[in-house]
């Protein structure tokens, strides 16, 4: 593993300063050598409560995902469907508060052997403070963030905090990224880069199309070593699909609905049906 | 403590300090002859910036350049002067307001009429500039939020102009206070969505628009309606809108021979504020005000006053004040006006705020209807809810002036212009039912006593 840190902008550099592996990268690399592509689960923190969170996190750890990716319900979530729109608004209204991610992270990375990231929009970090909010994910276990409205342009701050605390950054590349674009993301992220699959927000399609593939291989000639493929993936067949040319499958709508629909039950189920999608073609 | 620093540093324009909030350097830069006008962005000292998805980026960069191009082409500015003069109507009036002027302590009082504009709004110099440029990109499509209706309208219009399709998100709540702007938009052939996320209003709104663009960038421009949101739509926009403060400059110059004391307009998101503030950004000697909605009072909580009371943070793109809680999520906004109704607002306004070259200042709703009555009845003009702040504010502002007079000054050698943003004709339920105008079984009352839930 490369380990030549430049600060803030380590070119395709995965673990940290002051040998700080990456938890993400630890993750996915444990399932690349069972030969799998890694499964990452998301759902919201607080939806419906934050107990319940804490028991599917730890359920989704128990049945076979590798990566955990919780959310901070937040007001306008512009990158999220219908499904995650409404399980976050119910989570506010339900009464969660921003502080309670830590209690959703500890409560998991304690009873698990997970990597736990937070998804969140960049108002409520900033509003915290990013070393604050950086210190307190640190010190509850979690392993970084996954940010879909703050672009490495933008995060010069998080980008200094994240290396001297050793936290992963997921930053997001789209089918719309430019080449000069992809490079400087690839660069500025820490664990893995988030492919998006479509052109739009979250939620499950019946296929992610041919700009996935192609997003990923991008990021793989711009040297990120390991691309995760989000957005639209709802069933182990489109998990066996982009686990074939990914390092990673992110699955969060279906899991929001089965949490929803189901109960801790739903998710454990789901996530053993889409698991069994996991295993690379052996050939 | 938000404590953010801001950008990667390459386009910082500030001084480099951390603070979450700029100090005062209006002055330094007034002195040394150095323009606070055309600002470029993406930053205004710590404020503006791409705060965006990924898959946003291209697009705002195609837009960026089609835009730097545009404005360096001469036949684009002859499209954009052509469509001013001979479809809005531009040049728009300069106004005395003698009567309403004795309400303002006796100051001279000058109302720049982008009321007279087609459609009836500030609104259409900025969509007919956006309109254009989509045709550029050979966007076939274009999408916008509303909130009273005003953009809405503007945007269908420019669409149908330059024959192109139309969708306008607009909150399901806001839907039912301006039902027959609704039917407007529709008769000019753009299909109006109503938004029933959130608070099923005006940044609920953006958010819907925001998502239908990121799943049709390629067919589709995402029609902004006011000088907010990621770079570079706070400066372009701002451009489109810079003729109102070319104008009154020299209108004012031409009918009362010197420049004003004050220039006053009213702030949502801000863009008639700054298009009439810039022709006036260098004049150290012109004091600019903004007034913002301060719906039932800042104190009640329910009011719109961003710059007032909130504080830093990024919503729908930019870093700027914005009204959030504890936690940063966004607080619902409350005004009598629907236009106001936004509880962000643009960068370049939290830039000039900081540094002290613009004040802002909340009116409430019950001080801007007064206003509202004082100029329909002094001037025979309607005035737009939105506008009754600017003109509720220069009462004020006009009020200040001839108290601090010099020895052997009068209130008549002060000089105000008010920004008329818009008419009101949107506004008379609202408006009739507020001073209870309206037979109580009549269809009127029931729109009135839903504008009035604000």
């Amino acid at each position: 593993m490369i380990t030549h840190s430049t600060g803030r902008h380590a070119a395709g550099d995965t673990s940290g300063q002051g040998g700080a592996v990456s938890k993400a990268a630890a993750a996915i690399e444990k399932a690349r050598s069972e030969g799998r592509a890694a499964l990452i689960g998301y759902l919201p923190a607080g939806f419906p409560d934050v107990r319940t969170t804490i028991e599917a996190g730890i359920a989704m750890a128990e049945n076979g995902v590798d990566l955990i990716e919780i959310g901070i319900p937040y007001s306008d979530p512009v990158m999220d469907g219908h499904v995650i729109q409404e399980a976050t608004v119910e989570a506010l209204a339900n009464g969660f508060t921003v502080p309670q991610i830590f209690d959703v992270v500890e409560g998991i990375t304690s009873a698990s052997d997970a990597a736990v990231l937070v998804m969140t929009y960049w108002n409520p970090v900033m509003r915290m403070g990013v070393r604050d909010f950086a210190q307190r994910l640190a010190a509850a276990g979690g392993a970084g963030l996954i940010t879909p409205d703050l672009i490495p342009d933008e995060a010069s701050e998080w980008l200094e905090v994240s290396e001297e605390l050793g936290l992963d950054r997921v930053f997001l590349v789209a089918p719309s990224t430019s080449p000069q674009r992809m490079q400087n993301t690839v660069d500025a992220s820490r664990g893995f880069v988030y492919a998006v699959s479509v052109m739009g927000v979250t939620g499950a399609r019946s296929s992610v199309g041919a700009a996935a593939r192609a997003v990923v291989d991008a990021a793989h000639e711009a040297g990120a070593e390991r691309v995760c493929v989000g957005l639209g993936v709802s069933s182990s067949a489109q998990v066996r699909e982009i686990g074939a040319y990914a390092d990673g499958v992110i699955v969060g709508t279906a899991l929001v609905a089965a949490l929803r629909d189901g109960g801790v039950e739903a998710v454990a189920e789901l996530t053993r049906e889409l698991s069994t999608g996991t295993a690379k073609a052996s050939a | 403590m938000t404590d953010t620093h801001h950008g990667t540093g390459v386009h910082a324009t500030d001084t480099g300090a951390a603070d979450a909030v700029d100090t005062g350097t209006a002055e330094a830069f007034l002195s040394h002859d150095e323009s606070l006008r055309h600002a470029p962005g993406p930053y205004f000292g710590s404020y503006g910036g791409r705060w965006m998805p990924e898959s946003l980026i291209a697009a705002l960069d195609e837009l960026q350049d089609t835009f730097e191009k545009a404005k360096a082409d001469p036949e684009f500015t002859a499209q954009v002067a052509d469509l001013n003069r001979n479809y809005a109507g531009r040049p728009s009036l300069l106004t005395e307001a003698q009567r309403f002027a004795e309400h303002c302590g006796g100051v001279r009082i000058f109302l720049k009429r982008e009321d007279l504009n087609h459609t009836g709004s500030h609104k259409i110099n900025n969509v007919l500039g956006q309109a254009l440029l989509a045709k550029r990109m050979g966007k076939t499509r274009v999408i916008a939020e509303t909130g009273a209706g005003q953009h809405g309208v503007a945007s269908a219009t420019a669409a149908a102009l330059l024959g192109l399709e139309c969708v306008v998100y607009m909150g399901a709540e806001d839907t039912r206070r301006q039902a027959l702007n609704v039917a407007r938009m529709q008769l000019l052939g753009a299909t109006v969505v109503p938004v029933t996320n959130g608070s099923q209003t005006l940044k609920d709104a953006i958010n819907d628009a925001l998502r239908d663009w990121v799943a049709n960038v390629e067919t589709t421009h995402y029609l902004l309606g006011t000088a907010a949101g990621a770079h570079p739509f706070p400066a372009m926009v701002r451009y489109f809108h810079e003729v109102i403060g070319e104008e009154a400059r020299e209108q004012i110059l031409e009918q009362a021979g010197r420049l004003p004391d004050a220039v006053c307009a009213c702030v949502g998101g801000g863009s008639n504020a700054i298009g009439l503030f810039h022709g006036f950004l260098d004049d150290r000697d012109v004091a600019l005000y903004g007034f913002e909605a301060g719906g039932d009072g800042v104190e009640s909580g329910r009011h719109a006053a961003t710059i007032t009371l909130g504080r830093p943070g990024v919503l729908h793109g930019a870093r700027s004040y914005l009204m959030q809680d504890e936690d940063g999520q966004t607080m619902e906004s409350h005004s009598i006006s629907a236009g106001l109704d936004y509880p962000g607002v643009g960068p370049e306004h939290a830039y000039l705020a900081d540094i002290g070259r613009a004040n802002y200042e909340p009116i409430t709703d019950a001080e801007a209807m007064e206003a509202f009555r004082i100029l329909s009845q002094t001037e025979g003009i309607i005035p737009a809810i939105e506008t009754a702040h600017a003109l509720a504010g220069a009462m004020k502002v006009g009020r200040r002036l001839a108290d601090s007079l010099a020895p052997g000054e009068q209130a008549s050698d002060k000089i105000v212009i008010v920004n008329l943003s818009g008419r009101g004709d949107k506004d008379v339920a609202t408006a009739a039912g507020y001073f209870d105008l309206l037979p109580d079984d009549s269809a009127e009352q029931e729109i009135a006593q839903e504008g009035e839930q604000l």
